[in-house]
């Protein structure tokens, strides 16, 4: 685990290490700290935070616990936003890999499939996608997943490209191996690291795609995410911006945690990669 | 009118921190006469990029250096582009890919000779001739890709001297160029020199390219200074072995073959 | 201006195919949409019976085969008809025209806001990689960047239209206000300073991020150390020599960002109460109006490739090197 070593010794990744990791402790520990549903009413409504211990973020509209609710909000957040990009990626890399390798008709046409991808907003396709599909959470995955993985695929399918030239895969087509065997053991493992290091970009975009639609009501309504109670607290921004303001302030800080993150991440990767050379 | 131009006195040069720092030059004392043509000759890490760059004050950070750097010939601290001009080893990097070759020579003299832009530009042209780049008024709005290699180091030579310069310093300016271009380069160069009365220092591992035209020849390895004295008694009388060793493996077309084929 | 055309000609050629896959996807996945905008319709009117209901998707086209009614919209799309947008009961061009200027006025203001402010910031900390005014800059925009523009949209209204009272709080102009010409050009700008604002601080964060870095490896460059044994004067290394290189990286992530710009106008048209194109996404959406998400899609598509053309025009002039191989310069 040198690489970790490596990455909490810069202060980018050891601050962004931390702060990932307060969210998975707060998203696994959620059912410990705040036992029960989220989106049950819990207690007196509009509540301030730091008025009573026993709801120390307060309550919103409805009498519901903000704490709870931005707990359980970290869950949603962190897997949607790790599962879309996962699915992106993926998607992204065998597209490319295999436009990159065959190359000829098959690479143009899946090109142009890549470009359709990325000159829809993305965010415009998931809405289209959220809302003509459904609501539940493997829906909005795809939907996020559907937005993104263009990029992933162009990059690989250029990393493919050049590696292809290179020498080592010439002469393992000269000692006679199997294309698919190149492709996998010689083309793919040097293909991997800069694409990588765009996963953090896509995690940190799948995270706020997911609040922004659930903000616009586009989400799965029946669990508790970050989005859905900045949008319930627009109705009180008068008189409880509170709660408005405290699920949005998480949500950039996770975004900043994967940011500072995969910026470590590059430099721990980035001092290897030139040894390695 | 000969008087001492640049004098160095137990330069050292060291990368890196403290004592685990590789000494790139290690205590050199040479003096460098004004107006002559002075060859650096070396392999690599023998030091004499690292001597012009220590030079010019152009040494990457991280780089200390002992010693000293005295210049008789100026009387004031030495000035880069003013005082003197440098050239790099590769001319498709050393110009700006985005800018026009006239604007690249224009700036320099603009800076230093405050002339607008309008003047610095006749005189981009004038030196555009001089270099002999054909079609000069074309090549003022041309760009560096438009160029071919040796062209381009031209162009690097004309925007080096554009200020007048009493010092031309050419660090492997022939090194990564076609043989028969390196000659035009060379004869270039000593031309410029002759005419402008600059001061040439001409780094370069060719020990026969360099000895065809300069004064004098100063001989670097291992960061240290070896010898140094006239073209003639070099050659003739190297006082080191390592001398005697770069001038014997020199290679032409009249030297025995090193392998020799068996006949079967 | 050869080069320039060149471009066009092979831009628009390799467009259509493009455009084609996204026409094809968007119309089946709206397919897939269990119940239409008719179904929409009747359930806002409170439920009808069956005939109205055959009446009704009758007129509207809707009982034809799915291929059908593909090959009618894409021959419609050839003649540039985006149909009827059964929510609205209007042309969905005509409702696409009639809202797109304030979307093209917002993204164009945030554009060159961002764009101007992020790249000189993103100069001034490029100047000298690894000093404190850098490091304090990309801190700075590493935070910005990480907050959502929609919260940050809230915040700002928080802070300057309820608290400050600084500037109105929806909208894009006073309604029935009556006012004109450079008066109305003010009422304007200022409903616009928030949203704006709102969009163009992410922005301008990412810009100022990709300018330091440009700068940053551009410094590396042999011709800046040629720069400098030429004794250049500092200001003029970092503009003409450094930024100059460091622009074209940034000029690249314009474009790909043009995308992303038009999809947050989504939510922050929403937030502000502008009547926009993206704000009519989100009530495309609602009212489950196929045809009108379609012309949405396929202009915002339209809208994407133009501005990428645009970009690449701007690119190609700042960089010779680019279109050099075809035709000489």
């Amino acid at each position: 685990m040198s690489w970790l070593r490596r990455l909490l010794r810069t202060p980018e990744g050891a601050a962004g290490f931390v702060i990932l990791l307060v969210l998975l402790s707060a998203g696994l520990l959620a059912p410990v700290i705040s036992p029960g549903d989220p989106l049950k009413i819990a207690g007196r409504a509009l509540l301030a935070p730091f008025t009573d211990p026993a709801f120390p973020l307060g309550t919103d509209r409805l009498g519901r616990d903000v704490l709870a609710g931005l707990l359980y909000g970290a869950r949603t957040s962190l897997a949607v936003g790790m599962a879309a990009a996962f699915a992106a990626m993926v998607l992204g890399l065998c597209v490319g890999l295999a436009a990159g390798f065959a190359g000829g008709l098959i690479d143009e046409a899946l090109m142009r499939v890549v470009d359709a991808f990325q000159i829809v907003p993305a965010f415009l396709l998931a809405l289209a996608f959220v809302s003509t599909i459904g609501v539940s959470t493997p829906v909005v995955v795809l939907a996020i997943a559907l937005g993104t993985w263009a990029d992933p695929a162009r990059l690989t399918r250029a990393e493919v490209l050049a590696i292809r030239e290179q020498d080592y895969v010439a002469s393992a087509r000269v000692i006679g191996m199997h294309p698919a065997e190149i492709a996998f053991r010689e083309i793919l493992p040097n293909a991997l690291p800069p694409v990588l290091a765009l996963s953090a970009t896509i995690v940190a975009g799948a995270i706020l795609t997911e609040a922004a639609l659930s903000f616009l009501g586009l989400g799965n309504p029946n669990i508790a995410t970050w989005g859905s109670m900045i949008a319930e607290g627009r109705s009180v921004l008068r008189s409880a911006s509170y709660l408005s303001v405290i699920p949005g302030a998480s949500l950039a800080v996770t975004v900043l945690g994967v940011h500072l993150f995969s910026e470590g991440l590059g430099k721990a990767l980035g001092d290897d990669g030139v040894r390695a050379a | 009118m000969s008087g001492i131009f640049l004098s160095l006195r137990q330069l050292s040069v060291t990368y890196g921190r403290g004592s685990s720092g590789a000494a790139a030059l290690d205590d050199i004392d040479l003096d460098i006469v004004a107006g002559e043509r002075l060859a650096i000759i070396g392999e690599s890490g023998s030091g004499k990029s690292t001597l012009a760059r220590a030079i010019a004050g152009l040494l990457p950070e991280g780089a200390t250096v002992r010693g000293e750097i005295l210049w008789p010939g100026l009387g004031h601290p030495t000035r880069a582009g003013r005082d003197f001009g440098f050239v790099f080893q590769d001319p498709g990097s050393s110009l700006n890919p985005v800018l026009t070759i006239g604007e690249q020579i224009a700036e320099g003299a603009r800076r230093h000779l405050g002339l607008s832009w309008k003047q610095a530009y006749v005189r981009a042209e004038e030196l555009l001739e001089r270099v002999r780049i054909p079609q000069p008024d074309k090549a003022m709005r041309a760009f560096p890709h438009q160029l071919s290699g040796g062209q381009r180091q031209r162009v690097a030579i004309a925007a080096a001297i554009a200020a007048r310069p009493a010092l031309l310093i050419a660090d492997e300016a022939t090194s990564a160029l076609d043989v028969v271009v390196q000659a035009e380069i060379v004869r270039l160069l000593d031309g410029l020199v002759r005419e402008d009365g600059m001061t040439l220092l001409f780094i370069t591992h060719d020990i026969a390219l360099a000895s065809g035209f300069v004064d004098r020849i100063a001989v670097f390895r291992n960061a240290r200074l070896v010898e140094a004295g006239s073209v003639r008694s070099v050659l003739s009388a190297p006082k080191s072995d390592y001398t005697a060793a770069l001038i014997a493996s020199h290679r032409d077309l009249a030297t025995p073959p090193l392998i020799v084929e068996v006949t079967s | 201006m050869r080069r320039a055309i060149i471009l066009l000609r092979r831009r628009a050629i390799s467009s259509i195919p493009v455009l084609l896959i996204v026409v094809i996807f968007t119309f089946f996945l709206l397919e897939s949409a269990s119940g239409d905008a008719v179904d929409a319709y009747l359930g806002s009117i409170g439920g009808g019976d069956a005939a109205l209901r055959q009446s009704l998707r009758e007129s509207y086209g809707l009982d034809q085969s799915m291929f059908a009614r593909l090959w009618l919209y894409l021959s419609s799309l050839a003649r540039f008809d985006l149909g009827w947008s059964v929510a609205f009961g209007r042309p969905v061009g005509a409702l696409i025209a009639e809202r797109l200027p304030n979307t093209l006025l917002l993204m164009g203001s945030a554009t060159a806001l961002s764009f101007g402010l992020g790249s000189a910031l993103g100069i001034l900390a490029g100047a000298r990689p690894g000093s404190l005014r850098d490091r304090l800059l990309s801190i700075g925009s590493l935070i910005v960047y990480a907050i959502p523009s929609f919260w940050l949209g809230l915040v700002l209204s928080i802070v300057f239209s309820v608290k400050l009272r600084w500037f109105p709080i929806a909208g894009v102009e006073t309604i029935a206000s009556g006012k004109t010409g450079f008066a109305r050009a003010l009422d304007i700008a200022d409903h616009l300073v928030l949203p704006v604002g709102a969009l163009a601080l992410i922005y301008l964060a990412l810009f100022l991020r990709v300018m330091r870095s440009g700068m940053a490896e551009a410094w590396k460059l042999d011709f800046v150390l040629f720069a400098r044994a030429k004794g250049l004067s500092r200001s003029r290394i970092v503009l003409r020599h450094v930024a100059r290189n460091a622009l074209l990286p940034l000029v690249t992530m314009l474009g790909l960002q043009s995308a992303a710009m038009l999809g947050g106008s989504v939510v922050i048209e929403s937030i502000f109460a502008i009547p926009g194109f993206g704000r009519l996404a989100q009530e495309a959406v609602n009212g489950r109006d196929a045809p009108l998400l379609m012309g949405i899609v396929v202009t915002s598509a339209v809208l994407v490739i133009s501005v990428n053309f645009l970009v690449d025009l701007v690119y190609a002039a700042l960089d010779p090197r680019i279109g050099a191989s075809e035709g000489g310069a």
